[in-house]
């Protein structure tokens, strides 16, 4: 085992104890990346001083512990591209909240993970530098958008990474590669800095080896921040905090239970939810609104704002014109104007908002009687590579078990519940809470994992 | 038909910049006049790039609101920003933070000597950058992207190019009043927009012409009195040709006192408005806006009011006082001094009107007091001496001493005028008029 196969948790206990040097886990990592991250194409650019930047973050919270960031996050002086031709050449001069907090707290940026072009999309596919290819089994797709974020955890090329989710960005990727995917409530996290994509849904997260290792980084960068209008007023908690709890008593609601063509995969979830009823927690299966109409409100909405937030690369600026923009990005700027035409802004945009609406109190009512409800993170295994190709709706079909609580706001984990022998690829059980309520989910997905045996670190 | 026959239909879209200390949505510097170099006011939200969030300055709602209430205006208590969508290379993000269907202010009103001018509605936006245009390439200043801009819209109510200027013209002394703006023309602190179509005057109230022209970016009082008066020859020498003229933009030419077309307009734009997801809606409390209206300033019309009353002055005379708060503040002071003084306060005024007193508003009224005491106070000179020097002048103007003997007593005044400049000192003018009397009918 090398060192850079550590988890958060582990690293940390090692460097306190002294046990493991900073330097030795860097020239693990390094060899690491050498061997790997050609092959499956995860790091965009690398931050070359990684290795110097942690040796003087010994006494900090994180200890100079190698991350990962989706290429979606401004990092200062670090090329920032969202995987599209048009940014190639982008160097921010600021910081994002996420990644200056992260760094403050002694996460050092090793850099910069590929994603699906300005993250549209759920395979990595559409990255104009290339797919990246899943950790667990290469001929497969890693998910996405985050899906270089999610297979540089898979493969160890980090100790844990920043992600974002608009609708299932976390959470797909983080479960197709067989790792955990937390995506906070909407405004838990600041979005500054971050290459929007649908404003009012963007939400950064963690993709990580462990429940843990996902507390101890989302702590690093979690809260208010003056410089995002819609981040959440009150403090985040210390979310670590929500580890190794009882959860006797909590009632989990199973969602999406009855949906077609996803037998399989509901009935293993059903098998393996067997064990938070034997550590007293409450499960029963019950009827959430139908998510296929969260998909038409999740299309509708996030094109009209994709539309709009990327206006601003008309050509005056960063080199590269409109003719550099991929095919999804194409697409998904003209369906967005259409839909906020006038005639049609009626039709589409404004019942698109009122359906969301039907969700959110939908989700009110559900969150009246269950604490957390749970459902399989993506309809299957991780699809083969080029399964996108041609499928403009790619993304919204594999992420139709995430959309209805994403444009809800709502916090939800993804974390391992079945790895498949033959070809080791995973699937992922998402348990999802109300807004502000991370705690329950956390709770419980902690609870799972650490009585499952599904999650490759803990189970060496 | 003739010019005459037509009746100008016309609303005013007026956008001023608000002199807060920070940018709308940022904190960068709002000193976009001031600056010295381009782009040295900026940051990552007003530059657009990728990332950047906006944040809504505060004061900049409050004075919106302000002005709003400074003008009659309802207060939306529920309001949002919403996202204009258009490209053109000084708006960096390809759409403005403007306000579409719900603006803070609506429907409120501004009184002219022509008649009420109804206001429609005040939304806050930001403004763009500056395009500055070189022979074959054009340079972009960002100073000025994000500056709060307000835009305040009237209803078609304005009657004649004369009303126009004077509503703006009151407009921006309100503005100034309310210290939330310089207003400065010149530099493009407050531009003008007039919407300009004729209607026969034979069509009944309210009736809109189906076209609409649309005069932008002028910037000068005179010059839009000027483009609305051009705009209704052109269009009535159209409609008596029986043609509707073009729906377009207009531009104004200060040369040639000429409107020419910029920009055909045969659509409506669409700005594929919707909510700013970035930006939470803005609520208030009615006491919120209470507060806001509490703390208004008076305003010119009532200040002239309140000093025509207190200190016996017409209204006319009142209204040139208050040009703006230094001056009237200047000479209400001046008057509190000259009532205490028992000066006469007409006499006073007009004495520093007509600058027989050389005053700044700067000045301590107390000094202005004691100049015009200087001025009308009389120098002695013995009644005797005064008889004689009237002697002396009658005897050489007998001419007029017959005149006025003969009825034509209008005269007098122009003996008098001659007496004084005869005795040349500053005496008495009613001691004079006694002698005169006395002697011319003697």
């Amino acid at each position: 085992m090398t060192f850079n196969q550590l988890t958060i948790k582990e690293a940390l206990d090692a460097l306190t104890s002294g046990s493991l040097k900073i330097e030795k886990l860097y020239q693990d990592l390094d060899l690491s990346i050498q061997d790997k991250n050609k092959l499956y194409n995860i790091y965009l650019n690398f931050n070359t001083d990684a290795k110097k930047e942690a040796k003087l973050l010994e006494n900090t919270q994180l200890k100079g512990l190698p991350i990962a960031v989706k290429d979606n996050f401004c990092s200062k002086n670090l090329p920032t591209t969202a995987s599209s031709k048009i940014l190639e050449n982008f160097i921010p001069q600021y910081e994002s909240t996420v990644t200056k907090r992260l760094q403050k707290a002694g996460g050092v940026i090793v850099g910069k993970t590929n994603l699906d072009a300005w993250a549209h999309g759920s395979s990595t596919e559409t990255s104009d530098f290339g797919p990246t290819l899943n950790p667990r089994n290469p001929d497969h797709l890693p998910g996405g958008s985050s899906g270089g974020s999610a297979a540089a955890v898979a493969a160890d090329l980090c100790l844990a990474a920043i992600a974002s989710e608009t609708a299932g960005s976390i959470r797909q990727p983080a479960a197709w590669c067989g790792t955990v995917g937390l995506k906070p409530s909407y405004g838990r996290v600041s979005r500054f800095g971050v290459i929007a994509m649908a404003s009012s849904m963007d939400t950064p997260g963690v993709i990580s080896k462990t429940v843990e290792d996902a507390c101890l980084v989302l702590n690093s960068f979690a809260g208010p921040d003056s410089r995002d209008a819609t981040c959440y007023q009150n403090p985040a908690p210390d979310f670590s905090k929500f580890l190794d709890q009882d959860i006797k008593g909590l009632k989990i609601g199973l969602i999406y239970h009855d949906l077609e063509g996803l037998e399989e995969v509901n009935e293993k979830l059903a098998q393996e939810l067997a064990v938070l009823s034997q550590l007293g927690a409450k499960v029963e299966k019950v009827q959430a609104l139908d998510p296929h109409h969260a998909i038409a409100v999740y299309t509708v909405v996030q094109r009209a704002e994709v539309s709009s937030n990327l206006a601003r690369f008309d050509g005056v600026r960063y080199g590269k014109d409109r003719a550099f923009f991929g095919d999804e990005a194409k697409r998904r700027i003209m369906l967005g104007t259409f839909i906020l035409s006038k005639g049609y802004a009626e039709q589409y945009y404004n019942l698109a908002q009122k359906v969301r609406t039907l969700y959110l109190n939908d989700f009110a009512q559900l969150f009246k009687k269950y604490d957390v409800l749970v459902s399989p993170s993506s309809p299957g295994f991780a699809k083969k590579l080029d399964a996108s190709a041609g499928s403009p709706m790619f993304g919204e079909l594999e992420d139709i078990l995430l959309e209805a609580s994403s444009i809800s706001g709502l916090p939800g984990i993804s974390v391992p519940y079945y790895r498949d022998p033959q070809s080791n690829l995973f699937l992922g059980a998402n348990f999802v809470a109300a807004m502000w309520r991370e705690d329950l989910a956390i709770k419980v997905a902690d609870a799972f994992e650490k009585n499952t045996k599904w999650n490759t670190w803990r189970n060496r | 038909m003739s010019g005459n026959n037509y009746q100008l239909v016309c609303g005013l879209e007026i956008h001023s910049e608000l002199k807060t200390k920070s940018k709308m949505f940022c904190a960068c510097k709002n000193d976009p006049f001031a600056a010295g170099k381009p782009n040295i006011h900026t940051c990552p939200v007003c530059l657009g790039m990728p990332g950047g969030l906006p944040l809504a300055n505060k004061k900049a709602i409050e004075w919106t609101i302000k002005i709003g209430l400074a003008l009659n205006c309802q207060i939306n208590l529920f309001s949002k920003f919403d996202r204009k969508n258009y490209f053109y290379p000084d708006l960096p993000k390809g759409y403005q933070i403007s306000q579409h269907d719900i603006p803070f202010c609506h429907d409120g009103f501004l009184d002219t000597s022509q008649g009420r001018v109804r206001i429609q509605r005040i939304h806050l936006e930001e403004d763009t950058a500056k395009l500055i245009h070189q022979n074959n390439y054009t340079l972009i200043d960002f100073n000025r992207s994000g500056v709060p801009l307000v835009e305040i819209v009237t209803e078609t109510d304005i009657k004649n190019a004369q009303q126009a200027k004077e509503y703006a013209q009151k407009l921006r002394q309100i503005l100034r009043y309310l210290d939330v703006a310089d207003c400065d023309m010149e530099k493009g602190g407050m531009r003008l927009e007039a919407n300009i179509s004729l209607k026969k005057k034979t069509d009944p109230d309210g009736f809109l012409p189906n076209y609409k022209v649309e005069c932008k970016n002028i910037n000068s009082f005179r010059f839009m009195e000027m483009a609305i008066n051009y705009e209704m020859e052109r269009q009535a020498k159209l409609l008596d040709q029986g043609q509707t003229p073009k729906q377009e933009t207009r531009g104004f030419s200060a040369e040639s006192g000429k409107t020419f077309s910029q920009r055909a307009k045969e659509e409506a734009e669409d700005y594929r408005y919707f909510p700013d997801p970035d930006l939470p809606p803005i609520e208030f409390e009615p006491a919120e806006i209470a507060q806001i209206k509490q703390e208004l300033v008076e305003l010119p019309d009532q200040y002239a009011a309140r000093l025509s009353e207190e200190h016996q002055l017409s209204l006319d005379l009142a209204q040139r006082l208050v040009k703006n708060k230094k001056r009237a503040e200047f000479f209400e002071q001046l008057l509190i001094l000259a009532k205490r003084e028992k000066i006469e306060s007409k006499k006073i005024i007009n004495t520093l009107l007509n600058k027989k007193i050389d005053y700044h508003l700067s000045d301590d009224p107390k000094n202005t007091i004691e100049e015009y005491k200087k001025l009308n106070e009389l120098e002695e000179m013995s009644p005797e001496i005064i008889t004689e020097l009237i002697k002396e002048l009658l005897q050489e103007n007998q001419d007029v001493v017959e005149k006025y003997q003969s009825g034509k007593t209008e005269v007098l005044a122009f003996l008098i005028g001659q007496s004084m400049k005869k005795i040349a000192k500053k005496v008495d003018v009613n001691l004079v008029k006694k002698v005169l009397l006395d002697q011319l009918n003697n």
